[in-house]
């Protein structure tokens, strides 16, 4: 996994609450048995026509922010299903980070194995980083997750909590997996004694 | 020893590691995987030569691209679709976990599956990478989505790294109104939480109302717990749930059906346990509800009128006015006369066979309206059978539903099965978002008897106006 550590970078603000991870990533292309490719169709309905071409007012469409790599989103960010296809197209994009007052629990936990920083700050903060990010490509941001603190353009710092194993993990690009292999011996236990108790399961 | 939830005795029961920071490794009993969130695992797995951990547990079933055309032997046209499906053939072989394909009557909708094979037992912790898996907490079991990071993990290890969520406890009171039906209650809690309302929390729901469901009602309602935002929605076991269970093909048989049964009665919340939320609605209040906007807490009563955004605060003004705009309706309409085009009877919320029971009375005799389009799709192939052998299929048929094979179908537009741009449909499924069913397609939520009744009027229709 890429290692997250420190970026500066712009911000697209998006304060529409409550988007879905059908807006992040229509069904359609949930087709592919490949992890990559998917940033072309990060928020497809709301960025292209019928006819593929580009919906101009879309933030993410503006020459401004078409390099974003923060994104400032309204509450309750990655609601819906499952699929993990919504943090890899926002990978895809470019985008390393998130910030909303709140973020669906599943949408939050994928975006953890996928290098990206979801950060959750109560709204008078996020307001102030809207505002921030609405200025455009001269306002860069910068989050250093080390420090936990965001830097606004104007120099203001506000600091965020991050889980202490995520953000491990996230800074020195740990993958799960091998880390679980290695308590492999705490599962064969574990499934030994659940077997004796539980023989029907 | 102090008071436990149902929660807290499941997850105590799955704890293989405990970090310091609290951060664990949970145990998984069942694994069940589709071809959608699947593919990318699996690769994952070849890549890095590890192998499933525990086959025996994991169990695979195309759901989502499937067709449900009564055609579908000859194959499925789109090429991406037919790549995932062969994908998983060919990964439920090489990985030689349990596989339902295609071709085999017991193929149907994943959380449909499950229990119906008796996979699903209380107790267990059960994950798909799919969030409607909450809809196996129906039996007591903990069970939740996982995006396909967490499936490739659960499937090299068994387990998935968790840290525990919070107890929130719904209680519905009393009893239901004639009309009033499984999917109306969970619908109308999330009216009252938010799609936000449970995030953190799983929810254990209780009270007489919940109590009186049949196991299919309350899938239903465990099922829609990830509407509401949380990680899970468990029911405590019960004889309906033991009943349920008894004889199916994968639970547990003679003396192992007695031993489970007495560690599945020792799973229900302690006298004096604490919950950090409680919400208490009453039975009685509860009204058939519909959605009418594109987010599921857009409910309201069928008596409602649309919604004006002025009405609401901060950033759901935007939100409802973005959501009037897209479902093409005005502040102040009346919701039973909103006109729709498509009624779509299934998913994993809504495609049992008490569902169809449910339609049958309703549509029994009747025709559905000129120009509609209305179509029910069973959730298994072993649902299909038993409505042919009760009669349904002829009264469905009868009235003019198109009666198809089992699939996910309309309930998400994965498959041949969807919405045209402006098309309006009253749908049993779980999502009303932009483009769900559909691209430009608008949607509304509703239990059967109310799908049943649109189809036979062309609106919006309060059931209880037909009983």
């Amino acid at each position: 996994m890429e290692k997250f550590q420190k970026l500066t970078g712009i911000a697209a603000p998006m304060p529409l609450v409550n988007i879905d991870t059908d807006m992040i990533i229509p069904k359609v292309f949930l087709k592919s048995i490949a992890r990559t490719g998917f940033g072309k169709n990060l928020f497809d309905e709301m960025r292209y026509n019928r006819d593929g071409t580009e919906i101009a007012d879309f933030v993410l469409n503006k020459p401004q922010y078409r390099n974003s790599e923060i994104l400032v989103a309204g509450d309750n960010f990655g609601c819906g299903s499952s699929r993990e296809h919504a943090p890899w197209a926002i990978a895809d994009f470019g985008i390393k980070c998130v910030i909303s007052t709140s973020f669906a629990d599943i949408f939050f936990n994928n975006c953890f194995k996928n290098g990206i920083l979801p950060i959750v700050l109560p709204q008078e903060q996020v307001d102030l980083l809207m505002a921030d990010a609405e200025k455009g490509e001269n306002a860069r941001m910068t989050v250093d997750l080390e420090a936990q603190e965001i830097t606004t353009s104007d120099g203001e710092v506000i600091k965020f909590d991050v889980d202490p194993h995520r953000k491990h993990c996230l800074i020195e690009g740990l993958d799960d997996i091998g880390q679980t292999m290695q308590k492999a011996e705490s599962i064969d236990t574990f499934e030994a004694q659940a077997g004796a108790l539980r023989p029907w399961v | 020893m102090s008071p436990k939830t149902l929660y807290d005795k499941i997850w105590d029961a799955h704890v293989a590691h405990e970090a310091e920071d609290g951060t664990c490794l949970l145990y998984i009993d069942r694994h069940l995987v589709h071809e959608v969130t699947s593919p990318q695992a699996f690769e994952g797995l070849r890549m890095t030569g590890r192998k499933v951990r525990a086959p025996e547990k994991t169990i695979a079933v195309p759901d989502h691209n499937v067709p449900t055309t009564l055609d579908r032997a000859k194959g499925i046209d789109n090429e991406e679709s037919r790549i995932q499906v062969e994908a998983l053939d060919k990964n439920a072989k090489e990985f030689g976990v349990h596989y339902y394909p295609v071709s085999d009557v017991r193929q149907g909708i994943v959380h449909i599956v499950g229990p119906e094979q008796g996979w699903t037992l209380p107790g267990m912790t059960v994950v798909c990478g799919d969030s409607h898996t909450a809809t196996h907490g129906a039996f007591g079991a903990l069970a939740h989505g996982i995006g396909t990071s967490e499936v490739e993990h659960v499937l090299a290890t068994q387990t998935l790294i968790q840290k525990k969520s919070k107890n929130m406890k719904v209680e519905i009171t009393g009893k239901l109104n004639p009309g009033v039906t499984a999917k109306d209650i969970t619908l109308a809690v999330i009216g009252e939480t938010g799609t936000a309302g449970g995030t953190g929390y799983v929810i254990e729901y209780t009270g007489e109302a919940i109590r009186n469901l049949s196991m299919e009602g309350r899938m239903t309602v465990c099922n829609m717990a990830i509407e509401g935002g949380a990680r899970a929605g468990l029911i405590a076991p019960d004889e309906t749930t033991f009943e349920y269970v008894k004889g199916r093909p994968h639970a547990p048989k003679g003396g192992q059906f007695e031993q489970a049964l007495e560690y599945w009665k020792t799973l229900f919340t302690d006298e004096g346990a604490e919950f950090d939320k409680i919400i208490t609605l009453k039975g009685e209040d509860i009204q058939p509800v519909v959605t009418w906007g594109t987010s599921p807490e857009d409910v309201l009563p069928i008596t409602g009128v649309v919604p004006n955004p002025e009405d609401f605060e901060g950033g759901k003004v935007e939100a409802a006015r973005r959501s009037i705009e897209y479902m093409g309706l005005t502040p102040g309409q009346k919701l039973t006369d909103i006109e729709i085009d498509t009624v779509f009877i299934g998913s994993c919320t809504n495609g049992r066979i008490e569902d169809f029971r449910a339609v049958a009375e309703v549509v029994k005799g009747k025709k559905i309206k000129d120009g509609m389009r209305a179509m029910i799709v069973p959730g298994s192939g072993l649902v299909r059978a038993q409505a042919e052998e009760e009669g349904l299929a002829d009264i469905f048929r009868d009235a003019g539903f198109e009666w198809r094979l089992a699939g996910c179908s309309m309930c998400l537009a994965m498959n041949p099965d969807q919405l045209s741009e402006g098309e309006r449909c009253a749908a049993t499924s779980n999502r009303n978002f932009e483009g769900r069913q559909g691209y430009k397609g608008r949607t509304h939520l509703v239990s059967p008897a109310m799908a049943a009744a649109a189809a036979l009027t062309g609106k919006l229709t309060d059931i209880r106006d037909l009983l």
